[in-house]
């Protein structure tokens, strides 16, 4: 890799170029920042920088049963979806990768089918599918339909993982007697964990920030945490949600923190 | 190296054994696959194939091209297309504008700077769409911060009209579609080997010249890469127009959203969502005829 450059450009030259892409990196990250101190406003406007200082909006979310409970169907699904979503995509990413199935670029593209098929589409038709057969409003609909948008980012993260693994590892521990499943358990599985855990958080994530879906088919019992904000977010500007908003930030750093640390030690 | 199992089939003794046996490693594997498959199947092919069956009925029951005639006739619907387009031309045209200098200037930078600064793109790209919309309609409403701030600095009088309108789509959707053009954009230009670059310097080309004769060039399949893909999400996006649009704009999703939840009317709705679709597949189709290049991989290299 071209680590360094090298070139004969003085970086006063390119102090232009610094200059736009900081505003630029500032433009993607401000908005999402400036929430983070607003939440902790102690007036029902919204300032920057805030006259007060309260955490009366984190109490207006942990105590308001609608919130607490939308939170929890949230959780439930990402859960339920992360457990549902690896398994299937690591299986999914092994044959991919082993080079002896037939119709891998179909098979591939069937599987990484929600990431260009236009969600609202998935969501009305799941919608009217569900309808039929009784699974709107259900954590089980959630679940299938959040492991379906889920799949492509845990066969992708776990193929890259795949990338650097020699596959003739298991080949040798085969040769000498171990099963197919012990082979891979105990040889592939320790060296690609990494990937593993990172597509698993990407199936978390995904999950739980999912919003057009979740429109259409929760509600009732099982209404998610985002959709419940985006009814709010349709009526007026609640502060409570720059609160959640924060929490949601937060839980983003974390789990992207933890892929990045798995990812780096594959 | 992987060693394909075909590879060992050749014409020797055990030539018929093993090519049953390299067949039941593909069905096995094949097997692996079948649930995801399956699932994707019934949640996403299924319900889609059903749609697409009822728009071809009309509200009477018989098959015919009514709803897709409507998109011709009635204005409504073309306004959507229109602002649909339109909006889509603009935020990708922002998207170029302010992410090519930005992945350039990731892609010049050493490791570690680059990494870091990398983080100000993927940690908004997994931060939920929501908490975007959300934050930018707190600064760029009324009230907000962009709107006191000016009126505090005596700029203006009144507060602008950014939130709730044309504008306040394109500010929000040009912000959360921006990482999908740097990722694939930087990428590719991490994969341009320097040395082209100092050949060309070495043979007298000054900068400027290097960059538009040599570097831009190369970097052109990665940014056709990105705006392949901004373009189509563009066209399907729902969240921000439905949530910073203030009613007034009108996009493509918005509008199978409507006719469906609130009209009801399927075959109105699946049409469009199976025009929507057969858009954005063409697209992706011609964007790998020209380039040769599987769409997918565009996102492997997240």
């Amino acid at each position: 890799m071209n680590d360094d450059i090298g070139l004969p450009i003085s970086h006063w030259r390119r102090l232009w170029l610094y200059g736009v892409g900081a505003l630029v990196l500032l433009f993607l990250i401000v908005p999402s920042l400036i929430i983070v101190p607003m939440s902790f406003s102690g007036s029902t406007l919204l300032q920057f920088p805030p006259e007060s200082w309260s955490l009366r909006w984190y109490e207006a979310y942990f105590q308001s049963v609608e919130w607490r409970d939308a939170t929890i169907v949230s959780l439930k699904a990402a859960v339920l979806t992360t457990i549902v979503a690896t398994p299937i995509g690591v299986a999914a990413a092994y044959a991919l990768n082993s080079g002896a199935l037939r119709l891998a670029g179909i098979v591939n593209a069937v599987l990484t089918a929600s990431l260009i098929i236009p969600v609202i589409l998935i969501g009305i038709g799941t919608f009217f599918l569900y309808a039929r057969i009784g699974l709107n409003n259900t954590l089980t609909g959630l679940v299938l339909a959040h492991t379906v948008q889920a799949l492509p980012l845990v066969v992708l993260t776990v193929l890259s993982g795949f990338r650097s693994y020699d596959m003739n590892q298991e080949r040798v521990a085969r040769s000498l007697g171990a099963g197919r499943f012990a082979a891979f358990w105990q040889v592939t599985m320790p060296q690609i964990r990494f990937s593993i855990v990172s597509g698993a958080l990407f199936a978390f994530i995904t999950s739980f920030d999912e919003v057009v879906v979740s429109l259409f088919i929760s509600g009732g019992e099982t209404t998610t945490l985002t959709r419940r904000m985006f009814s709010a977010l349709r009526d007026h500007i609640d502060p409570t949600i720059a609160a959640i908003s924060t929490c949601l930030i937060v839980l983003s750093i974390l789990l992207l923190s933890a892929a990045q640390l798995f990812g780096r030690r594959r | 190296m992987s060693v394909r199992p075909a590879e060992f089939v050749s014409r020797g003794v055990n030539a018929d054994a093993l090519k049953a046996d390299a067949r039941r490693e593909s069905l096995g594997l094949l097997g692996l696959c079948s649930p995801g498959l399956a699932l994707v199947g019934i949640i996403i092919v299924l319900p889609i194939g059903w749609l697409f069956w009822l728009s071809l009925f009309d509200e009477t029951g018989q098959l015919s091209g009514a709803n897709y005639a409507r998109f011709v006739e009635q204005a409504s619907y073309i306004r959507t297309f229109l602002t649909t387009f339109e909006v889509a031309f603009i935020v990708t045209g922002l998207c170029v504008l302010i992410g090519y200098p930005l992945a350039y200037m990731l892609s010049q930078l050493p490791r570690r700077a680059a990494s870091i600064c990398l983080i100000f793109v993927v940690l908004p790209f997994w931060t939920s769409v929501l908490v975007r919309t959300y934050a930018w309609l707190v600064i760029l409403q009324r009230k907000g911060l962009v709107n006191n701030w000016l009126i505090d600095l005596g700029l203006i009088s009144q507060p602008l009209p950014l939130a709730h309108n044309f504008a306040g789509v394109i500010i929000g959707m040009t912000h959360i579609l921006l990482p999908f053009l740097v990722l694939p954009l930087y990428a590719s230009m991490k994969a341009i080997d320097a040395d082209y670059l100092r050949a060309a310097m070495n043979l007298g080309a000054p900068p400027t010249a290097t960059f538009w004769q040599v570097f831009f060039p190369l970097s052109l399949p990665g940014l056709a890469a990105g705006v392949v893909i901004v373009f189509i999400l563009c066209l399907g996006f729902f969240v921000t127009p439905a949530l910073m649009g203030g009613g007034k704009v009108i996009m493509w999703a918005m509008r199978m959203e409507q006719t469906t939840s609130l009209y009801s009317n399927w075959g109105a709705g699946s049409a469009l969502g199976v025009v929507l679709l057969a858009v954005t597949l063409g697209l992706l189709g011609l964007f790998r005829r020209l380039l040769g290049t599987r769409a997918a991989s565009v996102w492997g290299s997240q």
